[in-house]
């Protein structure tokens, strides 16, 4: 069981929250290639080890922010807010 | 030494106290070059081996294996083979996959031991009453053996589900394959191995790729590093599930896949209670009983990207609430044991099998939970591709190209069960 710390409610069990997958991807423009756009619609960086990911706390307070886990031990790392990057504000 | 598998080889070998059994197959050390190398040696891998020397003539193949044969999803899965799927392209890959399970153990010297016990799954609401009449109309247009249970037909199939009045999930129908059924699925690799194995095909345990080579003006393929070696080849299969993002990064391109953790679940033995497979996709839930007697059972897979072989605790609780909800008489059963196997899950939950952008790399990828299914099959077409560059007549709807297209085939929204 995961604890994951809600950076607006503390810490929950993992059954409260959804996973959103990968974090931090940015819409093409719209002139953008048939492959350019598959591309953003269905890669997604699927790392064995750290991976930044989007999490909604779904039977909570119902808002999303940032998580930074490890795809193996599924230890988290960082947990920063919805609109900031790893490296501080978007 | 090479022995023909059968009765009177049981009974050669009994009188000689059983001490005289050839290996099944050799562990040669890795020549330096080959025709075809194929990463993974699970069921898809081994199996286009073998097709590769049988159909193609082609034997200076090698299957490199991180770890030992049988020892990843291939022995991780609930051995349940079917064919229940609702688009036509799927559901003709799928059907010839059990088409093939049938004719296994003959054409390997092998036994399987396919049980077609028949796949029974419910509906709990007038809704998904209407949802499985959409879907069993779908596949019998496709050919596939399906039929539509009555909930009296149900009751009369499987005595043992929960029928109490006032049950949370009352069975108001069902549909049903029964074709579907189990198979021993250590028996498959075993077998596709040492078929492989007898036609010249080397078969290499303990041997981790840790790098492609491709030559740099052209782009092709040039060769692997391993664990044990560089070898040399032009033509690479990579068939290894949940970790084909791993090798993809070694070639240089993408794939459009998610890994996850999926769980499975073995009770401790019981007596014969179990004669079919019954599941509900309500309940997240499906069950059969092994010849050895334990309830063998899965659920969903884990809800968030995942390369842990153990499974979240969550989502083992729903498998055991869905079990008891489901046959209320196992609720003293105790589970024996639990694991998890790491697939891997394209957008539409349907599998990538083909070329891949680096010429000389051919997929065999993005099978989910299902892979075990479609082994002899994904196998197949696999060494089908592999020989010729071209997709296999059954798989052209799984290429990689369809997502820049958008022709999906997607079985994520039209499947009856997870998968």
């Amino acid at each position: 069981m995961l604890l994951i710390h809600c950076p607006h409610c503390g810490a929950r069990d993992e059954t409260e929250f959804v996973s959103g997958g990968e974090a931090h991807l940015k819409r093409p423009a719209l002139d953008v290639s048939d492959a350019a756009w598959a591309d953003y619609l269905f890669l997604r960086a699927n790392p064995r080890g750290a991976l930044n990911e989007r999490w909604h706390h779904l039977y909570g307070c119902r808002r999303w922010f940032h998580v930074t886990r490890d795809t193996v031990s599924h230890a988290i790392t960082a947990i920063y807010p919805i609109d900031e990057t790893p490296a501080g504000k978007a | 030494m090479k022995t023909r598998y059968s009765a009177l080889a049981l009974l050669r070998h009994a009188l000689s106290g059983n001490r005289h059994w050839p290996q099944a197959w050799r562990s040669p050390e890795p020549r330096d070059r080959y025709d075809v190398v194929i990463v993974g040696g699970g069921g898809h891998g081994l199996a286009a081996a073998y097709y590769l020397a049988k159909r193609h003539g082609i034997t200076n193949v090698a299957v490199l294996e991180k770890g030992w044969i049988g020892g990843g999803n291939t022995g991780r899965n609930t051995t349940i083979v079917r064919s229940d799927y609702y688009y036509p392209a799927s559901a003709a890959l799928f059907d010839h996959s059990v088409s093939l399970y049938e004719r296994l153990s003959r054409e390997l010297n092998f036994n399987i031991m396919f049980s077609q016990r028949g796949m029974l799954t419910v509906a709990h609401s007038r809704g998904e009453v209407d949802f499985q009449r959409r879907l069993v109309n779908g596949m019998a247009l496709s050919g596939v053996d399906m039929e539509m249970l009555s909930a009296a037909d149900v009751r009369r199939i499987a005595p043992y589900l929960n029928y109490a009045p006032g049950a949370r999930y009352p069975i108001l129908g069902g549909m049903r394959q029964r074709r579907a059924g189990t198979v021993r699925h250590d028996a498959v690799v075993w077998g596709y191995a040492r078929a492989a194995d007898r036609l010249g095909v080397d078969i290499i345990q303990n041997c981790a790729v840790t790098g492609i080579d491709r030559d740099p003006a052209s782009g092709v393929v040039t060769g692997v590093r391993t664990t044990r070696g560089t070898i040399a080849t032009t033509k690479l299969g990579l068939a290894v599930a949940g970790h084909s993002t791993m090798l993809a990064d070694m070639a240089g391109f993408r794939l459009p896949l998610t890994s996850y953790a999926l769980q499975a679940f073995v009770s401790e033995p019981l007596k014969p209670v179990l004669d079919t497979i019954v599941s509900s996709a309500q309940l997240g839930i499906y069950v059969s009983q092994s010849d050895k007697g334990g309830l063998v059972m899965g659920g969903n897979a884990d809800p968030y990207a995942s390369y842990a072989q153990r499974g979240s605790i969550p989502n083992a609780e729903a498998v055991a609430a869905g079990l008891v909800e489901f046959i209320p008489a196992f609720s003293r059963v105790r589970l024996l044991r639990q694991w998890a196997g790491i697939v891997d899950y394209a957008h539409d939950s349907s599998p990538i099998l083909g070329n891949s952008p680096v010429p000389g790399i051919v997929l065999n990828c993005g099978w989910g939970g299902g892979g075990f299914k479609a082994i002899p099959a994904g196998g197949e077409a696999f060494a089908h591709t592999l020989a010729t560059g071209a997709p296999h007549p059954l798989a052209r709807a799984f290429s990689l190209d369809r997502f820049r297209d958008l022709a999906l085939v997607d079985e994520a929204a039209a499947a009856g069960i997870s998968h």
